[in-house]
């Protein structure tokens, strides 16, 4: 079993955020950044089928050079071999289609029987690219998946999903692309003896051009800029004050 | 001309508020507007037809997955010359909306948007709801979904509009449906509800949201939301999640019980026309949000909370 993680890098769910002067992305600098939380999940489901079942994996990411750090993160929980290609979204932006459109080169080259990935990114929050790249390379996708079980015989897989008013349960066959909703599984931290591994694990870099790939996005970022801010209400001191407030000034209770 | 087409999307016999919601968003771009109504609902593309004007339907599927919606959409779009296509930011939207976008030519994708500025301009919520992004779509087709709770439910039209029958051959070959398995609940959904009663990690375990939760939504007839922690720890059913990466809500009362306030979770509550917050730790980021807070003990305030309320109500 052949598998295909991708890997994100994003700014740290904790992180104060501030906009560029002019508002056309945020700033990066001095930010925390960390492996996109669903792609870890996705990571470790990756290992957990790996071994189960026996194969490699190999981790793929579109970023910046620093994004070698989330690549040997992934090596250190136990992945194979890395991938990077090389821009920086964070500074030259990409849409869901051009993303797709290069990992689908990654795809043809190294031909996994399963891509994996998060459901979304904690930065964009689009929860798009996943099934933006199934149907451009011809294959079926299970999302939101909260259970995996393969079937190797059948060479397929049982995919469990997280969807409105309760769980669906689909097959599909292999190759597939599944991407990971929170309660897939909970990630292993890196052992000591992984982090010195993942040191000496390949991570194979390349470029657009490697690809021969021309930019040409169809959405574009106009603006960033902050939430207006609710007004900040106030502390009652007991439960019939709260009432009357509900009742009289509020008017829902 | 601009042609936009809704999905439409229902239970049972009802069609969801956040459709409605979805033809007011699409309504602010002038244009026609059809509505596509997939499975074997006739009542639904009736009830559909006084707030569109022509009416798509299609009574071929029995199991409408993200695969058998892309053949059928994408066959829509093509044959009716649509150049906008509207949903809902529900679950199976999420994940069908994207695939359309890559099988159509010269298409893209805006993701559960707040507000629409002009024809290819619109307004979404990124990083978690930290940051308002305004976004532009170049593509000639437009594909979008809305986060229904920004727009207010559309007013029905003068008058009745055709319903087509759309029978198209459709051979999905992708995804092979199992099963669905609903939690039945009798209380309102979450995105439908008017009022939303919702614990967290405060309420201690599953006994005690029970006590807490329950009760109160029952003499107020709301729908009942949690943290991730709860849904996590099992106490509730996932899909009870509220926030940026469960269900994002917006009822005009929201009372958050034993609930901090991370940054998650108010994302996804923060739009709620009144808040109130009941927790014992007084600086709880929850009630930098709130209209109303109380600090103390849930397990005190709640009961009593219950009690003015069945006086009201009397």
């Amino acid at each position: 079993m052949k598998i295909l993680a991708l890997v994100k890098r994003v700014t740290d769910y904790e992180a104060k955020l501030k906009i560029k002067s002019d508002a056309t992305f945020i700033e990066t600098d001095d930010i925390n950044m960390i492996m996109n939380p669903f792609d870890e999940i996705s990571v470790e489901e990756a290992l957990r089928i790996k071994e189960k079942h026996g194969g490699e994996v190999i981790i793929l990411s579109i970023g910046p050079e620093e994004a070698t750090q989330q690549i040997r993160n992934a090596l250190a929980m136990g992945a194979d071999r890395g991938i990077l290609v090389v821009h920086d979204t964070y500074k030259k932006f990409l849409d869901s289609g051009m993303i797709a459109k290069i990992i689908k080169h990654v795809y043809e080259m190294e031909q996994p029987d399963i891509i994996l990935m998060g459901k979304q990114a904690i930065d964009d929050d689009n929860h798009q690219v996943g099934e933006y790249l199934a149907e451009m390379v011809n294959i079926g996708h299970g999302s939101q998946a909260n259970e995996v079980n393969i079937n190797l015989e059948s060479k397929s897989v049982i995919i469990d999903k997280e969807v409105d008013g309760g769980i669906e349960k689909i097959s599909l066959k292999l190759p597939c692309l599944i991407t990971a909703d929170l309660r897939l599984n909970e990630p292993r931290y890196a052992s000591l003896p992984g982090i010195m591994k993942a040191k000496r694990k390949i991570i194979k870099k390349f470029n657009l051009d490697d690809f021969k790939i021309e930019i040409k996005n169809n959405v574009i970022i106009e603006k960033l800029e902050l939430p207006e801010k609710r007004e900040s209400g106030v502390i009652v001191k007991d439960v019939s004050e709260l009432i009357n407030k509900l009742h009289n000034e509020a008017k829902i209770i | 001309m601009i042609n936009h087409l809704i999905i439409v999307e229902y239970n049972d016999d009802v069609i969801l508020k956040s459709t409605y919601c979805t033809i007011s968003a699409a309504r602010k771009i002038p244009g026609k507007i059809s509505a596509l109504v997939i499975g074997s609902n006739k009542q639904i593309s009736e009830q559909i037809s006084e707030y569109v004007d022509k009416v798509y339907y299609n009574n071929k599927i029995v199991n409408i997955t993200a695969d058998s919606c892309t053949d059928i959409i994408f066959d829509c779009v093509n044959k009716n010359d649509i150049t906008y296509v509207w949903s809902s930011t529900s679950s199976l939207m999420k994940e069908t909306m994207p695939r359309i976008t890559s099988r159509l030519t010269n298409a893209s994708m805006a993701s559960d948007i707040q507000n629409v500025v002009n024809e290819n301009t619109f307004k979404r919520s990124m990083w978690a709801g930290d940051i308002i992004g305004t976004i532009k779509l170049l593509s000639n087709k437009k594909i979008i979904t809305v986060r229904s709770t920004n727009f207010e439910p559309a007013e029905k039209q003068n008058s009745k509009c055709a319903i087509v029958d759309f029978n198209v051959e459709i051979n999905p070959s992708f995804i092979n449906f199992i099963s669905y398995d609903i939690i039945k609940s009798d209380r309102p959904s979450l995105t439908e509800a008017s009022m939303i009663i919702s614990g967290g990690r405060g309420v201690k375990n599953k006994d005690g949201f029970n006590k807490l939760i329950f009760p109160l939504a029952d003499v107020l007839k709301a729908a009942v939301g949690a943290t991730r922690a709860v849904c996590d720890a099992g106490w509730v059913p996932n899909d009870w999640q509220v926030g940026q990466t469960g269900k994002i809500v917006a009822p005009d009362l929201y009372i958050a019980i034993g609930i901090s306030g991370a940054i998650q979770h108010v994302a996804g509550m923060k739009g709620s026309k009144t808040i109130v917050a009941i927790n014992k730790d007084p600086d709880a980021p929850i009630f930098q949000v709130a209209d109303y807070g109380i600090i103390g003990d849930a397990f005190i305030i709640v009961p009593q909370l219950i009690e003015e309320i069945k006086k009201i109500k009397k």
